[in-house]
């Protein structure tokens, strides 16, 4: 009998969320994984744990979150693909790795299943991680791609993507997943296992010089201010190219809306049946989905007002952050509200409704009378 | 015979080569600064030096050669 | 087989050797020419040199990846050679580890100071250390942080004036100096923990045997390796280089006392997990045959 654990997942299979970030790294090419427990991402771990060793990869569990993104940090600059993963608290305690890597220019995934904030907050789904996805992982001048499934699909499309970003772009790239994502279950179409071997070599990567070049060095400190300077102005040149290229969204009865809910994960899956029944009641409203949170889809936001949409509603499980970039966007050329559940709360499609009706009769956009009897 | 040659370069003048020389044939070169400013170490008594590598040991800044 | 010295390629110009001198003593190839950041009479380049005549006489310098630490020698990525890699406080450790994971067959070490590792760093370091992670510790205890002008460190003394106990280190408030050799040879993890010393010739040969065993025996599979050199800080203790010495031999060496704290080839055993394994003789689970 074929020893189970052994045995290759096929390509098309139900899945729980973080089981398929799992597979779907070490089909990206990812041999390393260094991580803490933590609700609700343990079951990532956990199939890392039983399945990295028997690839000829290493799962480690670190002592600390702290020491995970370092071993990522270590890992990633000697060349490897690398990854960590964990939940809202757990994350904090990593920001200190991600801005070294940052700095040093070194490529690895973190993967952030929310949790509620702050502090030890709850266990239940949460999007209160944005701000800290979007804006401050850590200390000093950097952002990094942070890429949202909002589907257990997605969460096998996205760490793909994330680890050819986080490559491509010398950057740590996010998955800022959910409780919700993570932990249910739904058919998903897994991406082509790659050779290692296989990806782009890494010239800089602190491999041995086999004495036959110089030195490389990994290193994010600049005592010259001006040299400083310059390192982060080349790499914020390379967010530049990241905005203008990797904007990604989905946009769901989007072409004709008067109004579109901006919600990304968990609470976009909700209000796309609440879109559904404003339609059903002559609404005309639809969905734009950031799949990247950073870059934000700015440019789908302007195309979409620019093409007669009059307000954009944030939909959110947190106390609205989003809806910030949201704002910045439009840069006060639609109206922009929120609307959002925390603590682990998710809102009902049926709350959404209320939300999309009022908005519709504030900004004009009611269906008349007739349109709806 | 033995003798030391002080890399200016990194020589910084710390004096710990001079404590350390078991035959108290080397000084700080009072009449010479190096291009960082310091007095470097100089071997004052040629005959002395007998190669032991004291200096070269205690020197913090890897900056003695020791010859035969 | 001692093979003869030369001098590194940047030196061959303002070095003159004279027709018929050999070179009994010259700076390892293994450092650059880059000036050491270090003051005056700072020890931390004499560990420097030690761990380069190590590499140079194993011969790894193209197969070593060096971690450097935050403190005084947080730029000596710039000191060594060989490839290297700048890491948070305290956290060389776990970046040697991620290191070591990807090239086990690398040699992989880190270069800490008594702040970083035993302060900031702590769980790193005896979280490395137990799971005996293949990688040699090279740890600088001069009882003081000195990149950050003089604080209070995990090691110093009792007593001891710094800028953050400026009325001398009272132990009844904050406690006690921690003997890192001493807590890590507790652990199953390491195969090899030496103090030693950098004060005098006879402490620094005895020294340079203890840094190049600990490359050895990752060379050799053998574990974790792991040497503390009792080391000064002239600037911050406000002395002469010379003074501090013996400021070091009179307060430092009899807090911690030179010596091999753990060592399981000495001890009979071909590496760290035979000891352990003897070591828990009377656990059965612990006995149990894993597969290869």
């Amino acid at each position: 009998m074929a020893d189970e654990k052994s045995t290759p997942v096929e390509d098309r299979v139900l899945m729980k969320g973080n089981e398929v970030l799992a597979e779907a790294a070490m089909r990206a090419g990812c041999r390393y994984f260094f991580g803490y427990p933590i609700t609700p991402q343990t079951e990532l771990a956990a199939y890392m744990a039983k399945k990295l060793p028997k690839i000829g990869g290493t799962f480690l569990q670190a002592e600390s979150e702290i020491a995970a993104i370092n071993m990522v940090y270590g890992a990633g600059a000697a060349g490897a693909r690398a990854m960590t993963s964990s939940s809202s608290p757990g994350v904090s305690l990593k920001g200190e790795g991600v801005s070294y890597m940052a700095g040093a220019d070194v490529p690895g995934v973190i993967v952030n299943v929310e949790r509620g904030g702050p502090g030890l907050g709850g266990i239940q789904p949460s999007q209160s991680d944005y701000f800290q996805a979007t804006r401050a992982m850590g200390h000093g001048d950097f952002f990094m791609p942070v890429l949202a499934p909002s589907t257990v699909q997605e969460m096998a499309d996205l760490i793909y993507l994330a680890f050819d970003l986080a490559d491509e772009y010398r950057t740590p790239a996010m998955i800022l997943a959910d409780g919700m994502i993570g932990q249910m279950m739904e058919p998903v179409t897994l991406p082509p296992a790659r050779d290692p071997e296989s990806l782009p070599k890494k010239p800089w990567a602190t491999t041995g010089t086999h004495m036959e070049r110089e030195h490389n060095v990994v290193n994010s400190l600049y005592l010259t201010p001006q040299k400083l300077e310059d390192t982060n102005r080349e790499r914020f040149e390379r967010y530049e190219k990241i905005k203008a290229t990797q904007q990604r969204q989905e946009l769901f009865m989007a072409d004709d809306a008067d109004i579109l809910i901006v919600a990304f994960g968990a609470s976009s899956r909700i209000a796309r049946t609440a879109i559904r029944r404003a339609r059903d009641k002559g609404i005309k409203v639809g969905l734009l989905r950031p799949i990247t949170l950073w870059p934000f889809p700015e440019d789908a936001i302007n195309q979409a007002i620019d093409g007669g949409c009059k307000a954009l509603m944030s939909v959110e499980l947190n106390m609205g952050q989003m809806v910030e970039d949201v704002r910045l966007a439009a840069h006060g050329r639609a109206d922009v509200s929120f609307y959002g559940r925390t603590g682990g709360v998710l809102p009902t499609p049926e709350e959404i409704l209320d939300q999309i009706e009022a908005l519709a009769a504030r900004i004009g956009c009611a269906p008349s009378a007739k349109a709806g009897e | 015979m033995a003798r030391i040659i002080v890399d200016e370069v990194h020589c910084k003048g710390c004096g710990l080569c001079v404590t350390a020389c078991p035959k108290g044939v080397l000084a700080l070169d009072d009449e010479n600064i190096t291009p960082k400013g310091y007095h470097p170490a100089k071997l004052v008594e040629p005959d002395g030096c007998i190669g032991c590598s004291s200096c070269f040991l205690t020197c913090p800044d890897v900056a003695i050669t020791v010859v035969k | 087989m001692a093979m003869e010295k030369t001098l590194p390629s940047y030196q061959q110009d303002r070095i003159k050797i004279n027709d018929g001198e050999k070179i009994v003593s010259a700076r390892p190839h293994a450092l650059s020419d880059k000036v050491f950041n270090f003051c005056p009479g700072c020890t931390h380049g004499i560990v420097h040199r030690l761990v380069a005549e190590a590499i140079d006489e194993l011969g790894i310098e193209g197969e070593t990846i060096g971690i450097s630490p935050v403190g005084c020698s947080v730029m000596n990525y710039d000191f060594f050679n060989c490839d290297m890699i700048e890491a948070a406080h305290g956290r060389a450790p776990a970046v040697a580890t991620g290191v070591k994971r990807v090239h086990p067959d690398k040699i992989v070490f880190a270069y800490q100071g008594d702040g970083d590792l035993a302060s900031i760093g702590t769980a790193e370091t005896v979280h490395a250390a137990t799971r005996g992670e293949h990688i040699t510790v090279i740890f600088i205890n001069n009882a003081i942080y000195g990149m950050t002008g003089g604080q209070m460190a995990p090691t110093s003394l009792p007593n001891q004036v710094t800028q953050t106990s400026p009325y001398g280190r009272d132990v009844s408030k904050v406690g006690f100096p921690i003997r890192m050799s001493e807590l890590l040879a507790t652990l199953d993890g390491p195969a090899y923990i030496e103090r030693v010393a950098c004060d005098t010739t006879a402490h620094i040969r005895q020294a340079k045997k203890a840094i190049k065993k600990a490359f050895e025996n990752q060379v050799n599979g053998v574990g974790y390796s792991f040497v503390e050199v009792v080391s000064t800080c002239p600037t911050n203790w406000g002395m002469t280089p010379q003074a501090a010495f013996e400021w070091l031999r009179e307060n430092m060496l009899p807090y911690y006392p030179l010596g091999v704290y753990k060592d399981v080839v000495a001890d009979g055993f071909d590496d760290a997990l035979g000891a352990a394994a003897a070591r828990a003789a009377d656990c059965p689970i612990a006995q149990q045959k894993r597969e290869a």
